[in-house]
């Protein structure tokens, strides 16, 4: 570690007896055992454990019954709806995210502040209050209900409303990676592109695109994770009617309330491999292109 | 002067109006003007009514508990998340890495995974759960009954402990990384020993962040439905938290006590959030340049 590195030298210069003192900046090695044990136990009692309980469970009653769990058909209609809702909401905020940031970092204007927190908005609602404004706009007594009746697009207990709860949710993830660090790279690259005769387009797909891209990567990622996994918003406005507006956490809550806990936990599974995917490729990513993803480092979500 | 009063400063660089206007559209179409429609549809209540709505016994109860249990899982992080962090940029141990990627777990596991696995973990026959059971191992330090964590408001702090823990852990750990070594050796040398130079020279430098990322906890914990409503036992006035009391009432149609529980919420969350900025930019005066 850097750290340790740091202070190493000034060690060694005082190793001259056989028992050097302990560096003034460190604790004692019994000390720190015991933090690292104390934190460990911690991580231990909160994270690894809950995990490794959702693969017990799910394999408690075998292989067969596993796979069995996966393949019925309510549980592949939810599978295939959440990537259906996925593969709607994700594109659109990724569109938003780009158009977002394009604004905010490349140009200067009034309220830029106020902007920022308006997109940081979902993030502190809660997700059954972003399905429950859904339901209020487009339910049986909403204010758009006359735009329902005439469309005929059914939005509540159906797939439109799932999709515009789930992007609500998702909002802010693209936009929130890209926005810091296309302000840190600063508007030098698109100058210099548009006096050498670029169009706008071609600035924005030859020069800022190839700059941001492992950021990009990053917030759709996030993205997806979330966009799959939510519960709350969905759980309101779908319904939940079996085989049609059952996305994964539906069907697992339904499972798990029927008792039927090896089979919610066997399509648990498939939503914990998908953060593990996730996580792994993040980790890869911080440690590849740590400078391209974030402009002040990680811990931005 | 005329610029001065312009609303965005010229560039040479195209594409501001098509992309401004899109992020305003796009923005309007799917936060602000749904978030409209629950202030318009709490404003159309009307004050007597919304008054007795929102303060029922019930609806009052679940606040309570929704704000209590979510600062108490975001005090709970304050401590550990530092501890985490302390050890994570400190010290070197076997699996360091691998730990630290493991921090962002709670991101990225759907909330409902986590529910059935925390509650699974914690029920009175489950590998931790049954540890504080009057006949477990750890029964005896809570009196004649043991301690029951699921299905009681404990379950509750503890999934909401769960869902804020990355808060706290990432965002000391940048700060942690960037405090100056020499700092503490100079405390050493003008005779601080190793507990001093920590609380007074270290903690000083991230009490900003973790102010920062206690606030990131609760307002999380305090919208967090999925995790909870599996461990809580969802019992009225005891175990149910402010979430589910909304959907319960739309279950029941009641749009108007949906959406007077749901304003509440925002409505203290609002505050809350405020007196934490007001508290942080304290902070940021008192102790310099933090988070």
């Amino acid at each position: 570690m850097a750290l340790e590195a740091v202070h190493m030298p000034a060690a060694d210069a005082t190793s001259a007896s056989p028992r050097a003192p302990r560096p003034v900046t460190t604790e004692s090695p019994l000390v720190k055992w015991l933090l690292t044990a104390v934190a460990l136990a911690f991580l231990a009692f909160f994270l690894f454990l809950p995990l490794v309980a959702v693969f017990a469970e799910a394999f408690r009653n075998g292989l067969d019954a596993y796979f069995a769990a996966l393949v019925e058909p309510d549980a592949l209609a939810a599978i295939w709806l959440t990537l259906i809702v996925a593969a709607i909401s994700v594109p659109l905020n990724l569109v938003f995210g780009l158009a977002a940031a394009w604004a905010i970092a490349k140009h200067d204007f009034k309220g830029k502040s106020l902007l920022l927190t308006l997109i940081d908005l979902p993030f502190s609602v809660s997700p059954v209050i972003a399905g429950l404004v859904f339901v209020l706009l487009f339910g049986a007594q909403g204010y758009l209900q006359p735009l329902v009746a005439w469309t005929g697009i059914k939005i509540v207990f159906a797939i439109p409303g799932i999709v515009l709860a789930t992007v609500f949710v998702t909002l802010p993830f693209v936009a929130r990676e890209l926005i810091p660090l296309m302000q840190e790279q600063g508007t030098g690259d698109e100058e210099a592109a548009v006096s050498l005769g670029a169009n706008g387009w071609q600035t924005f797909w030859r020069v800022t695109l190839p700059n941001v891209k492992w950021a990009l990567l990053y917030g759709v990622l996030l993205c997806n994770a979330r966009a799959m996994g939510e519960f709350g918003a969905v759980s309101v406005i779908s319904g939940k009617i079996r085989g049609f507006t059952n996305t994964m956490p539906l069907q697992i809550e339904i499972l798990y309330n029927e008792y039927a806990f090896s089979a919610a936990f066997a399509v648990s599974t498939l939503l914990a491999g998908l953060a593990f995917v996730t996580l792994g490729i993040k980790a890869v990513l911080e440690a590849r292109y740590a400078g391209d993803i974030a402009a002040t480092g990680r811990g931005r979500h | 002067m005329t610029q001065a009063l312009a609303f965005k400063r010229p560039s040479v660089i195209p594409g501001f109006g098509i992309a401004f206007g899109f992020t305003l559209f796009y923005l309007g179409a799917i936060v602000l003007i749904p978030l409209a429609a629950l202030i318009l549809r709490a404003a159309g209540v009307g004050f007597a009514e919304f008054l007795t709505l929102a303060t029922d016994p019930r609806v009052t109860g679940a606040l309570k508990l929704s704000f209590g249990a979510s600062f108490a899982a975001a005090a709970i992080n304050v401590v550990f998340g530092f501890l985490v962090a302390w050890v994570l940029v400190r010290y070197d141990f076997p699996g360091r890495r691998l730990v630290d990627a493991a921090i962002d777990l709670p991101f990225a596991l759907p909330t409902a995974v986590a529910g059935i696995a925390l509650t699974t973990l914690y029920a009175p026959n489950g590998w931790i759960g049954s540890l504080f059971t009057a006949s477990g191992p750890l029964g005896f330090l809570f009196g004649e009954s043991g301690l029951k964590i699921a299905y009681t408001p404990l379950g509750i702090v503890v999934a909401l402990t769960f869902v804020s823990l990355p808060f706290v852990v990432r965002t000391v750990q940048p700060v942690l990384e960037e405090v100056d070594i020499e700092l503490e050796q100079a405390a050493a040398t003008l005779g601080a020993n190793r507990w001093q130079t920590i609380t007074r020279v270290v903690l000083p430098a991230i009490v900003p962040a973790l102010l920062t990322g206690f606030a990131l906890a609760l307002a999380r914990a305090v919208g967090e439905y999925g995790s909870v409503i599996f461990i809580a036992g969802n019992i009225p006035y005891v175990s149910e938290i402010a979430p589910l009391l909304i959907v319960i009432r739309l279950e029941e149609f009641n749009y108007a006590g949906a959406t007077a529980v749901a304003a509440m919420m925002l409505g203290i969350s609002f505050i809350m959030l405020l007196v934490i900025n007001l508290i942080q930019a304290w902070s940021r005066r008192r102790f310099g340049h933090g988070a």
